[in-house]
């Protein structure tokens, strides 16, 4: 286990100088005069920003959430061969579900309808997961093309639906109403609200599920051997729409703890990177879900302590997006990692992408 | 006479709506064109990568990164340069040098996606995420600290003034006014479009690129360096890419702003799948996906008569909008007209199997 | 059975010519074996020379090392009598070396022209081809040996004959003097057969073009071939002229007459029919009807080989019986049952095991621990599962008792599968398909690759099978194989089941005789070429 995370985290280690030497390089730009000092300034920053205290933590815990609820959605469709580019779509579309049933359920007591705003932000990401699993199977058309139009499609669903019939009266800006009955309880601090539990929960159950169920055993083996797999009985047509439709059904989760956890509306033009940090946190942590948790933790605390970063190094939030790039870049290519630190480590390599990639230009249905 | 078309029923409303495009396509057509322009030259980028066996879904980080080079360096360059244009269509040197430094960098990227996707062989979707991501970070972070000092713009191309006499002509006289009356990034698509469609099918390059796409292994064979194939034809990809995204920044518009590509890359994907890997192809779906927007923007603005005008107002915009997205999954499943990837897209080479056993016991 | 004095070759023997190509003392050794040890060929200008041998004795790679895909250990190759070597294709190439390969080598996408040209296209200038002078370059070699090609005819549009004479283009649009043709006939009707031989005549009598024929097909060789070189286990056994030799002459040399291992197999004890096949049809990937009208039957308590060259139907038939690829015609039952078209859990369940040639492809999942492995038929259901959940307890512990009884060597149950040898990772299908309450036993080459204490390990777990009852189908493309423990031996050819032997009053002889040619009687003898239109 301890021997997994050494690639990821000499990547991240290296990210972390690759980043100090862009801030040094626009260290003019932020203070006026080359300043070597700034990248400490910076990552104190982002370290008391997102640790350094009690809100902070809980702060961090909140950022993490979504992306380890999304994470775990593309880290389980990587188990299966499938790659989920449509995580934030399906984000998208649960949040937007919940939103709706959260608006509506506006009489009800909490107990009854924050239930119903999470099962309809669950069975949204379901369903979103399901059309491309669906068209895999049976058409063949590659899930990473599909999903990638889903997403835009589905920022089209949330303008009409929240410009017209959703949108709430006496507000500033197309959003709908807020969020009150279904909203998600705040248990500590400020913001730390019961969807953190959520997302620390659904990393065993996703683990147990892998590998612990059979239900589990079947997805990995289509994903690691779909041949194998046809032999031993399985139906790898079933799993690949089956895995896509929970995978959706997590990143729909995702989206409906932002939502009534944090945002309390939904805004028509709802900007969000969810979805595409998943992936990141997804291949930091090698798809495993335990990985994806510190994965998550720590692209978590990125954001959390990005604003104080800003606030106090003058460093651009955007910064953490370039640490993030150049950690999947270094786990990627994982041979530079090698020959700087000379370790035989294992391979942080997904064995699964084999079957994604050897099927992009096949167009070939499942069998 | 067209009254009576336009009355029979159900075939009429097409017919009606046809006659409603007639009508407006010459007033929106210079509107659809700048707006399938960056989508078409981003496909040309992912032409150039899917053609060869590489799949590149990061066009929109290239797109982004070359959008703001293109802006950056054109304003810093304008600083020092004087500002006056040394050519037709308002070629200062600060947008030429712009437009040089977005192609650059746009190359630059595509050789780090040629790395990862050929040598490391890598998985050559998280490569195209790697990048984009990275764009969105990098470009917003620069221009974040740029903004401050409030740099000053080094302003725009301008549209070339073409001949009276095409725009003159009967009939199709609009279409040519508005595909000329483009600035040189414009015009360059149509040139770039016409000449890639007639090499892919007519030169060594295209037979050796289809084949490698296809069959990297039958193109090993007869002695075509694959890996050399695929490095060349990704970097100069990376020159469509630039153009795409200098267009968005020096061209259409002057200003950079953060993530501005906006989904413009996917949907250059998309235009490239519709147009089945084909420059024409893609160029003709960059037109049609931005076609439903500006019709979408015309029946706001002049809605046509009658129930049709009621039915296209009652369409929601988003419709028009969703629209290339949902024609591309149509497309992809199969449902009408099949469109297939190179068989080989995706799958990295690897010359190795053969004779790297051979060499190491050797 | 063919006279060599009918054929319209001029090249016969003319051993005073110097050699083209000489190969001398190429060895070439892979982990584990040795592909080629110590051979040496020639070949003189304008020869048909044979290159006969089982699957497996060496001869692609050989051919590999001639077309500069592989490189040789020892030994040196000549051209025209100066030493040279082969740097990659390219250089084969340009050196008057072509090679059609036995997967083709085609661009399906691409037209015919653009197939033949490419990599050495004809310029009209820097940029553009010339499209001109290639099609008219390619009808004046097309029509020269008589056959028209339509240049712009995609290839995926053609038959497999067609589209092997595009390859052979191929080659003589390079100009080659050695022209190297790796199982051309292995997917030809025999129709297209004789039209292709009729081709390479002409090549050698009319352009001097020296050609290499592989194969293993004894009809063929001696019918087209000038002389034939025997290769066996890597090692060249023998050389022969057509005039002087016959089938029954090279059978031997090609399969041998010593037996390598002996394992001692008893008396078996046939028992009730186990599986009955009747009339049964299956269809390949591109839906063409491979396996035609095959019934034959197993007992408990024997072991029937079914014995093939390699692409003759005996693939899609074992798929089909076991549920991996759909029936098109036919009935297969089991103690009476009908197991037509069932699911391979379904198969499973009624107690059939199968260890497959290609263990990484159906056998094994590398990347899963033994005990995943050991568990993947049954992980479902009691007592390694109850509903969802797994018990992962006695899934290590029927693992711990299998890697036991069956002498997997590795440190744990709980390490990756692609850490074992290729043995031990055979051993463990053999474990997990063996074990349990079996009815019938497919074998499919299930020692192909491995050493020989895997294979005598392997061998007398089949026969403890048969013993204790099970029936035993046991398919391979090996002819030793299938001698060594059969009881009787069905010959697949060209989809047919042509003849099953008793295992007892036949030979290897009749047997790989029987391979080659499927029968005399079913197989009319290649008639001399006809003049050409």
């Amino acid at each position: 286990m301890v021997r997994l995370g050494i690639l990821p985290a000499m990547a991240i280690l290296l990210a972390l100088v690759v980043g100090a030497l862009v801030m040094i390089a626009s260290s003019p730009l932020v203070r006026g005069s080359l300043d070597l000092g700034l990248p400490l300034t910076a990552y104190g920053a982002l370290l008391s920003g997102s640790f350094g205290s009690v809100d902070a933590i809980i702060n961090t815990l909140v950022q993490a959430t979504p992306l380890i609820l999304a994470g775990l959605a593309v880290g389980i469709g990587f188990k299966a061969g499938l790659f989920n580019i449509g995580a934030q779509g399906q984000f998208l579309m649960g949040g937007l579900a919940a939103a709706a049933v959260g608006v509506a359920t506006a009489g009800l007591p909490p107990i009854a309808a924050i239930p119903l705003a999470l099962l309809a932000g669950v069975a949204a990401g379901f369903a979103y997961g399901f059309i491309p699993g669906f068209l895999k199977a049976f058409t063949g058309a590659h899930e990473v093309v599909t999903t990638i139009m889903l997403n835009y499609v589905a920022i089209q669903i949330i303008a009409y639906v929240v410009s017209g019939p959703l949108r709430g009266e006496n507000v500033s800006f197309a959003r709908t109403e807020t969020i009150t009955s279904a909203a998600l309880p705040v248990l500590a601090g400020r913001n730390g609200h019961i969807g953190i539990a959520f997302a620390l929960v659904a990393v065993p159950i996703i683990a147990w599920l892998l590998f612990r169920s059979t239900l589990g055993f079947e997805i990995r083996t289509v994903g690691a051997n779909p041949e194998a797999a046809r032999y031993a009985g399985m139906r790898p047509r079933l799993l690949t729409i089956l895995t896509m439709a929970i995978s959706g059904l997590l990143a729909g989760l995702a989206g409906a703890t932002v939502i009534l956890g944090t945002v309390g509306h939904i805004p028509a033009a709802y900007a969000t990177g969810v979805g595409f940090d998943a992936i990141a946190v997804a291949l930091l942590g090698r798809s495993h879900p335990v990985g994806i948790l510190f994965a998550g933790l720590l692209f978590g605390a990125m954001r959390a302590g990005s604003g104080l970063m800003q606030i106090q190094a003058g460093i651009p939030v955007q910064m953490v997006n370039v640490l993030q790039a150049v950690i999947l870049f270094f786990l990627t290519a994982e041979l530079i990692v090698r020959y700087l630190f000379r370790v035989r480590a294992e391979s942080a390599e997904i064995s699964e992408l084999k079957t994604i990639t050897s099927s992009y230009g096949t167009g070939q249905a499942v069998k | 006479m067209i009254e009576l078309l336009y009355d029979i029923p159900i075939l009429g409303f097409l017919f009606q709506f046809v006659g409603y495009l007639i009508e407006v396509l010459p007033i929106i057509a210079p509107t659809i064109i700048g707006a399938a322009t960056p989508i078409a030259l981003g496909a040309m980028c992912g032409f150039m990568n899917e053609r060869s066996g590489v799949v590149n879904i990061g066009i929109e980080g290239m797109m982004l990164t070359a959008a703001f080079v293109a802006w950056w360096v054109a304003s810093l360059t304008a600083q020092v340069l004087p500002g006056d244009p040394i050519g037709p269509m308002g070629m200062s040197p600060a947008l030429l040098v712009g437009l040089v430094a977005a192609i650059a960098a746009a190359m630059l990227v595509s050789l780090v996606h040629a790395w990862l996707s050929i040598t490391v062989r890598a998985d050559q979707i998280i490569s195209g995420v790697i990048i984009n991501i990275f764009a969105v970070g990098i470009t917003g972070y620069l221009n974040l600290l740029i903004s401050r000092s409030a740099p000053p713009s080094a302003g725009q191309f301008r549209a070339w003034d073409a001949p009276a006499f095409l725009a003159d002509i009967p009939v199709v006289g609009w279409l040519f006014d508005a595909l000329l009356s483009q600035g040189p990034i414009g015009l360059s698509l149509l040139v770039a479009v016409i000449v890639m469609q007639v090499l892919l099918f007519r030169s060594r390059w295209g037979l050796r690129t289809r084949a490698v796409g296809e069959h990297p292994e039958a193109a090993e064979t007869v002695g075509i360096d694959v890996i050399a194939l695929r490095y060349r034809n990704v970097i100069l990809g990376g020159v469509f890419a630039g153009l795409a995204g200098a267009y968005l920044t020096i061209e259409f518009g002057n200003s950079f702003q953060g993530e501005m590509t906006n989904g413009r890359g996917f949907i250059a994907l998309a235009a490239l799948i519709f147009g089945r890997w084909t420059p024409l192809g893609s160029f003709g779906a960059a037109l049609l996906f931005t076609a439903s927007e500006g019709i979408q923007r015309a029946v706001r603005f002049g809605p046509p008569e009658g129930a049709l005008g009621d039915f296209l107002s009652s369409v929601p915009s988003q419709f028009y909008s969703a629209l290339p997205y949902l024609i591309t999954i149509i497309i992809l499943a199969g449902v009408v007209g099949r469109s297939i990837a190179p068989a080989a897209d995706g799958r990295p080479y690897s010359r190795e199997k053969r004779e790297k056993r051979a060499k190491a016991s050797a | 059975m063919t006279d060599a004095s009918s054929s319209p070759r001029t090249s016969d023997a003319t051993p005073e010519r110097p050699p083209l190509l000489e190969m001398r003392g190429i060895t070439k050794r892979y982990p584990g074996v040795v592909a080629n040890d110590d051979i040496s060929l020639d070949v003189r200008p304008g020869e048909i020379h044979a290159l006969l041998g089982e699957n497996g004795a060496g001869k692609s790679t050989l051919m590999n090392i001639l077309y500069g895909l592989a490189v040789p250990d020892e030994g040196e190759i000549l051209l025209n009598g100066t030493p040279i070597e082969i740097d990659g294709p390219n250089d084969a190439i340009r050196r008057g070396i072509s090679m059609v390969h036995q997967h083709f080598m085609l661009v399906p996408v691409l037209t015919v022209a653009e197939n033949i040209l490419l990599g050495d296209e004809p310029m009209a200038n820097p940029i553009f081809l010339d499209r001109g002078a290639a099609h008219a370059r390619i009808r004046e070699l097309s029509s020269f040996f008589g056959f028209e090609v339509d240049p712009d005819a995609k290839v995926e549009s053609l038959s497999v004959g067609w589209q092997q004479r595009v390859e052979i283009l191929k080659a003589l649009y390079r100009q080659a003097d050695i022209l190297v043709l790796d199982e051309p006939t292995a997917v030809l009707t025999p129709q297209e057969t004789r039209e292709i031989f009729t081709v390479l005549r002409r090549l050698t009598s009319e352009l001097g073009t020296s050609i290499i024929f592989i194969s293993h097909k004894l009809y063929e060789v001696l019918d087209i071939a000038d002389r034939i070189t025997v290769i066996r286990r890597g090692r060249v056994v023998g050389q022969r002229v057509p005039a002087e030799t016959d089938e029954d002459d090279l059978a031997e040399l090609m399969v041998g007459r010593e037996v390598q291992l002996t394992v001692d197999r008893g008396e078996s004890h046939p028992a009730d029919v186990a599986l009955r096949v009747e009339g049964l049809h299956v269809r390949d990937d591109r839906g063409r009807e491979v396996v035609h009208d095959v019934g034959f039957e197993v007992r408990a308590g024997e072991i029937v080989g079914i014995a093939g060259v390699a692409g003759n139907g005996q693939d899609e038939l074992v798929e089909a019986l076991l549920g991996l690829r759909p029936v098109a015609g036919g009935t297969v039952t089991l103690n009476g049952a009908h197991i037509t078209g069932a699911s391979p859990r379904e198969l499973h369940r009624r107690g059939i095991g199968f260890v497959p040639a290609d263990r990484h492809r159906y056998g094994l999942v590398l990347s899963f621990p033994l005990t995943d492995n050991l568990s993947l038929n049954d992980y479902y259901h009691a007592p390694f599962a109850r509903g969802l959940v797994r018990n992962e307890a006695e899934i290590r512990s029927y693992a711990e008792r299998l890697v036991g009884e069956y002498d997997v060597r590795t440190p744990s149950v709980t390490v990756d599968a692609q850490t074992l040898s290729g043995g031990n990772q055979q051993k463990l299908v053999v474990a997990r398909e063996f074990d349990g309450d079996l009815t019938l036993l497919v074998l499919d080459q299930p020692t192909r690759g491995l050493d020989v204490g895997s294979i005598e390990f392997i061998h007398r777990q089949a026969i403890a099978k048969r013993d204790a009852g099970v029936a035993v189908l046991r398919v391979s493309a090996e002819l030793d194989e299938v001698l060594e423990l059969s009881d009787r031996i069905g010959v697949m050819y060209r989809g047919r089941l042509v003849q099953v032997l008793d295992a007892r009053a036949t030979d290897r002889e009749e047997v790989g005789l029987l391979m080659a040619t499927g029968g005399r009687d079913t197989e009319p003898p290649i008639e001399a070429p006809t003049a050409v239109s």
